[in-house]
């Protein structure tokens, strides 16, 4: 899969028009200028060479040089990436507690008011924009009740190059036992992941729900409560439990939504993140250090779908490899 | 036996199926009708702007700049003095232009190549099959948006890279479904008396598989509403002058700080609302189509 998108994206990254050399040097460049950039770009060269040296390059982790700036494409992405898993996993850590419980109390009382209360929930949560619902929440927190900072990873006070080693910066503080600072890098990290959380927990109500319909209904459910297990532990230890496998599943899925919604999360709290890279690049038109974005999200959510991959064995004994 | 014409049935005879309709499906009947009222009303409002609106939505002097809803401008006015609302109204044709042919688009690719993936097989059928599966497991939106910033802005290229990410849902869809329907039996008939590829394709198969691309045509709607709005909020869709809900939103942002709510308020309801729409649609269409899954 990883592959298929490597060629994808360098392929029409190539065949677009509009040459990435102008876009460097300015239009008006002299030609031999222009052929001598080329030349050090290796974009001289014919497309199906220029393909396998970036293939090659790529073999060795090695993303290239960033066609605009003079650095490494991977130096800003090690930069901001940490900051993207560090939202994306607040993001998901609020979803799941919300959507899950939401899910399961909801199909535990299928067809009364709280569950069509809880369905339109999901429906209506799903369709707000991220970013609206993020300005939303900036507006009443940030700026109505001045209560929550609406931008940024940490306060004006606080200054990460103090205790920044892995980059995540919840880790680091707590690493360097810096209690001050690791509060205001959650009250940074509230806002946005919150937003994240909410926006995303309808997807889930409504798989846990479905779900847990489909479990509510099989015969050791029935099993328990013939044997007098309260109503709750059946529906909650019981029934839950073996609703997590296809929530599983799906949580792999929506990692990939997951990573677009904190994309425009990003954009709205002022995120310093890998998010906010793509889109300074692609106004610069710096076309390896896109490309090398677009590998590394792809990179992650195989990973992820290995990762779930791996779970399914830890969750459900009976999955063996 | 048939009942005698009388004015008072033939008026209650469509309450009566409105009814009749909520005894048989419930819930999933009256989101179906909010769901349509909901896209009806959006679409007028994007058929008649010029008569709903009471400003032109580039008309530069409607109010003062920055002004709360009033009864002159009913959901304010933004910094350049323009009237929110019926930015709005024209915002409506934007967004639902662009998601509409971005549909069509991606769904008539993606028919034609799930119907042929499906029905040739082999090497073709594994290749395609491989390039859908990639473009679908990956985040549509950030694809959406490499595509948008390789075209520029423009309502073409805006539409086209949001067709983009949809093709893969049309694809596995009927690729599924014409491989099952590949080996009915009428099919086999079919052959068996001679009728060319072209005819089993288009005669055969064609209409079996593409009933169930009507939901996911509603719902892919909804989709691709929000990925436009999200596309024009970032900054990469549309060329200023042309009203859009995504970008007066992120025009709305800058003024968020000084408490100018309404500037952001009013477009990402309207976005809200619409993908709603078509939401609730599409849900209650698949729900109400597909009886196995009323028992939920």
């Amino acid at each position: 899969m990883l592959f298929i998108l490597l060629t994808l994206v360098f392929v029409v990254l190539r065949i677009m028009p509009g040459d990435p050399v102008k876009a460097v040097l300015g239009a008006h460049a002299p030609p031999h200028v222009i052929e001598a950039k080329r030349a050090e770009l290796g974009l001289n060269k014919p497309l199906i060479i220029q393909y396998f040296n970036y293939l090659g390059q790529l073999v060795r982790f090695d993303l290239g040089d960033s066609m605009v700036l003079k650095q490494k494409v991977s130096a800003p992405i090690k930069e901001k990436l940490p900051a993207t898993l560090e939202l994306s996993v607040m993001g998901m850590f609020f979803t799941l507690i919300i959507g899950i419980p939401l899910g399961a109390f909801s199909a535990s009382k299928r067809r009364s008011a709280r569950d069509l209360g809880i369905r339109l929930y999901g429906n209506i949560v799903y369709c707000i924009p991220v970013y609206w619902m993020g300005l939303m929440l900036q507006l009443v927190f940030g700026i109505w009740l001045g209560v929550l900072p609406v931008a940024g990873r940490t306060g004006a006070r606080v200054f990460p190059s103090l205790f920044e080693k892995t980059g995540f910066y919840l880790l680091d503080t707590l690493l360097v036992g810096n209690f001050a600072a690791f509060g205001d890098v959650l009250v940074h990290l509230l806002l946005p992941s919150i937003t994240l959380g909410i926006v995303l927990s309808g997807v889930f109500v409504r798989l846990t729900r479905a779900n847990m319909l489909d479990i509510l209904k099989s015969d050791y459910i029935l099993a328990a409560r013939a044997r007098g297990i309260p109503e709750r532990k059946v529906v909650y230890k019981h029934g839950l439990k073996n609703a997590f496998i296809p929530i599983l599943t799906m949580l792999g899925l929506q990692f990939a939504l997951l990573l677009a919604n904190a994309i425009l999360t990003e954009t709205t709290f002022s995120w310093p993140g890998i998010a906010r890279l793509l889109l300074e690049r692609i106004y610069l038109r710096d076309y390896p250090t896109v490309q090398g974005v677009i590998v590394v999200f792809a990179l992650i959510v195989s990973l992820i779908s290995l990762i779930v991959d791996l779970l399914y064995a830890v969750i459900d004994p009976r999955v063996k490899y | 036996m048939r009942a005698k014409f009388s004015p008072a049935s033939a008026i209650g005879r469509p309450f009566k199926l409105l009814i009749d309709a909520n005894r048989k499906y419930g819930l999933e009947w009256w989101l179906l009708v909010i769901g349509t009222l909901i896209v009806l009303f959006i679409i007028f409002l994007a058929f008649f702007p010029q008569t709903l609106a009471p400003y032109d939505p580039l008309d530069q002097d409607t109010g003062p700049q920055l002004s709360p809803p009033s009864r002159e401008n009913l959901m304010g006015t933004d910094n350049l003095q323009r009237d929110i609302f019926s930015r709005m109204i024209y915002g409506s044709r934007t967004i639902l232009g662009v998601a509409f042919s971005a549909a069509i688009i991606s769904s008539l690719a993606g028919v034609t190549l799930g119907l042929l993936s499906g029905f040739l097989g082999g090497v073709i059928d594994r290749i395609l099959s491989l390039i859908m599966d990639s473009i679908y497991s990956f985040p549509g939106l950030i694809l959406a948006i490499a595509f948008a910033a390789m075209l520029g802005p423009g309502v073409f290229n805006i539409t086209l890279a949001v067709a983009v990410i949809y093709i893969p849902t049309y694809f596995r869809l009927v690729r599924g479904q014409t491989l099952s329907i590949k080996e009915e039996l009428y099919v086999e008939a079919a052959r068996a008396i001679g009728a060319k590829r072209w005819t089993i394709i288009g005669r055969y198969i064609f209409p079996n598989a593409i009933a169930t691309v009507v939901v996911i045509f509603s719902l892919n709607i909804a989709d691709a509403i929000m990925t436009e709005a999200a596309l024009s909020y970032i900054g990469l869709g549309l060329p200023a002058g042309i009203p859009d809900w995504g970008m007066d939103l992120s025009m709305g942002k800058k003024f968020l700080p000084s408490g100018t709510w309404w500037m952001v308020t009013f477009p990402g309801l309207m976005i809200m609302i619409l993908a709603l729409g078509f939401t609730l649609l599409g849900e209650a269409l698949a729900e109400i189509l597909n009886p196995r899954l009323l028992e939920r």
